[in-house]
């Protein structure tokens, strides 16, 4: 049984008088549905995040009202809004793949929630492959996304949808080179493998080995997951004045709803591959600090590379599509490949 | 009838139907986006045979990778809906006995097959093992293999610079 299972165990005794497949599934049940909150509550958080360090940035206050306090309820009212809104289906939109695309999208993104290691027993499915089924299982992200661009039947939904795909798939490569350093280096692909592996203090951490090695690993996966996740300097699927929205262009309600939790809950997937393959998951930094439990330092280390996301979508302009494709292929890759074959070396000597 | 026989069935339901809908529907966009399914179907009995490598890579390579350069194929292409794939004729008895024969043939080779029922020795972890016999017994397979995807890639280069030239 896999760490979650056997937390819960421990909580509640009956589970261990259950039939292991009835234990399984009430198991999975619960993790599901406490990761789906957990991705709400996070994206609620992050959009009004995302609006206050905008304004800040640009020196402006950012919402004021709702609420009170600094407009902290301005999110919620804006998800109570979405709620309620009409649910339209533009006439000529091929219904079936219309209708799948949104929950295609979410559903991959909810699925690579799975493997996540919160903390030492907070792993939901603590798989012995666990990273490439979290590489697998999101680039299904893209299919929704050529799904929902096509069945739109309209050219900017088609547009963005075809350049969201090319660069997913490009950005793929120094992502995947850039992660297969850190599994060089442990030499397991199991989230919490990865994670105990760097035990100890915080020069103990992946970043921080092999000479400057790894943190070339990590400034590789960190600007090629910028455009995995379609950010500032890399949103040219959404580019607004050349796409107006991009391949969710024609959804709106509840349908865009799902789109836009995906896509603050995969900001925050790939802050979440960072931390607990480059910056030591649920450790503290220095043994001292052990007294705070490990799903604090998990979150917190994620929210911070999320914040860094933010800074550079409001510091930095959007780049060419000739730009885009030169910073993939011509500077991450080689760099990649170069830091995966000296680290190899290095290993083996 | 235990939960993961249900389950099972159910993988297999979905992944024969896609699996039909890829091969009789006049819609190819409905054929490549139901391939999704059937491919997934297939990661999904890889684990239960406890190829979890397996079932990983099947996503990754056939849905992360080839999928999509199928979809971009056939998002490019006109006329997307409503393709009569028939072709003018279909001479009937060549057909029917071409179909005949490969079922009795795929039929023998079934049931003719002494299976070896391997006793369920439950969910080990094989990626290491995956990996020691691919640097070990199988070195000269796996280098020929990466020759050849060297030699496309090269190809594929030459191809995509060729027309900078005109």
């Amino acid at each position: 049984m896999d760490p979650f299972g056997r937390f819960l165990a421990d909580l509640i005794p009956l589970f261990n008088d259950m039939p292991a497949w009835l234990a399984i599934t009430i198991t999975g049940l619960i993790a599901g549905t406490l990761l789906l909150v957990f991705m709400a509550v996070f994206a609620l958080f992050a959009v009004y995040l995302e609006r206050k360090v905008s304004a800040h940035m640009q020196d402006r206050l950012g919402p004021m009202e709702v609420g009170g306090w600094h407009g902290w309820a301005q999110t919620i009212a804006d998800a109570v809004k979405l709620l309620a809104k009409e649910d339209l289906i533009p006439k000529n939109v091929d219904r079936i793949l219309f209708k799948a695309a949104p929950m295609l999208v979410f559903g991959a993104t909810t699925a690579a929630f799975g493997a996540l290691p919160f903390s030492a027993d907070l792993i939901p499915a603590d798989m012995n492959i666990g990273l490439l089924y979290i590489l697998a299982v999101s680039s299904l992200v893209v299919i929704g996304i050529l799904m929902a661009g096509w069945s739109s039947n309209n050219k900017w939904s088609l547009y963005g949808a075809m350049r969201a795909a090319a660069q997913i798939v490009s950005y793929e490569i120094p992502i995947a080179l850039s992660l297969l350093v850190a599994v060089v280096i442990v030499g397991s692909l199991n989230m919490s493998d990865l994670v105990r592996f760097q035990d100890g203090t915080i020069f103990d951490w992946i970043f921080l080995k092999y000479y400057g090695l790894g943190f070339i690993a990590f400034i590789i996966y960190f600007v090629a997951s910028l455009a995995e996740v379609n950010r500032t300097p890399f949103d040219l699927p959404e580019a607004e004045s050349e796409l107006v929205a991009g391949f969710h262009t024609e959804y709106s309600g509840m349908r865009f709803a799902m789109f836009f939790l995906a896509e603050y809950a995969n900001m925050f997937l790939v802050a979440a591959i960072a931390t607990s393959v480059f910056l030591g998951g649920w450790l503290p930094p220095f043994p001292v600090l052990d007294f705070i439990p490990g799903a604090v330092w998990f979150v917190g280390k994620s929210l911070f590379l999320v914040f860094i996301q933010m800074w550079l979508r409001w510091t930095l302009p959007r780049l060419r599509v000739d730009q885009l494709m030169y910073t993939c292929w011509k500077v991450l890759t080689p760099f990649s490949f170069a830091v995966l074959m000296i680290v190899a070396t290095l290993i083996i000597i | 009838m235990e939960a993961t026989e249900i389950l099972f069935l159910i993988i297999a339901a979905i992944t024969v139907i896609s699996a039909a809908i890829v091969a009789f529907s006049n819609k190819i966009i409905y054929a490549a986006f139901s391939l999704l399914l059937t491919l997934f179907g297939f990661a999904a009995l890889y684990v239960y045979l406890s190829a979890d490598f397996i079932a990983v890579s099947q996503v990754m390579i056939y849905v992360g990778g080839i999928l999509i350069l199928i979809l971009f194929g056939v998002l490019m292409t006109q006329r997307i809906y409503d393709v009569s794939v028939k072709s003018e004729r279909n001479p009937v008895l060549p057909t029917l006995l071409t179909a005949i024969g490969s079922a009795v043939v795929l039929g023998l080779i079934i049931f003719k097959t002494p299976w070896r029922q391997v006793a369920d020795s439950g969910y080990a972890p094989i990626t290491e093992r995956i990996g020691q016999a691919i640097m070990g017994d199988f070195l000269l397979p796996f280098e020929i293999a990466s020759i050849l995807l060297l030699a496309a890639l090269i190809g594929s280069v030459f191809i995509a610079r060729a027309e900078e030239k005109k």
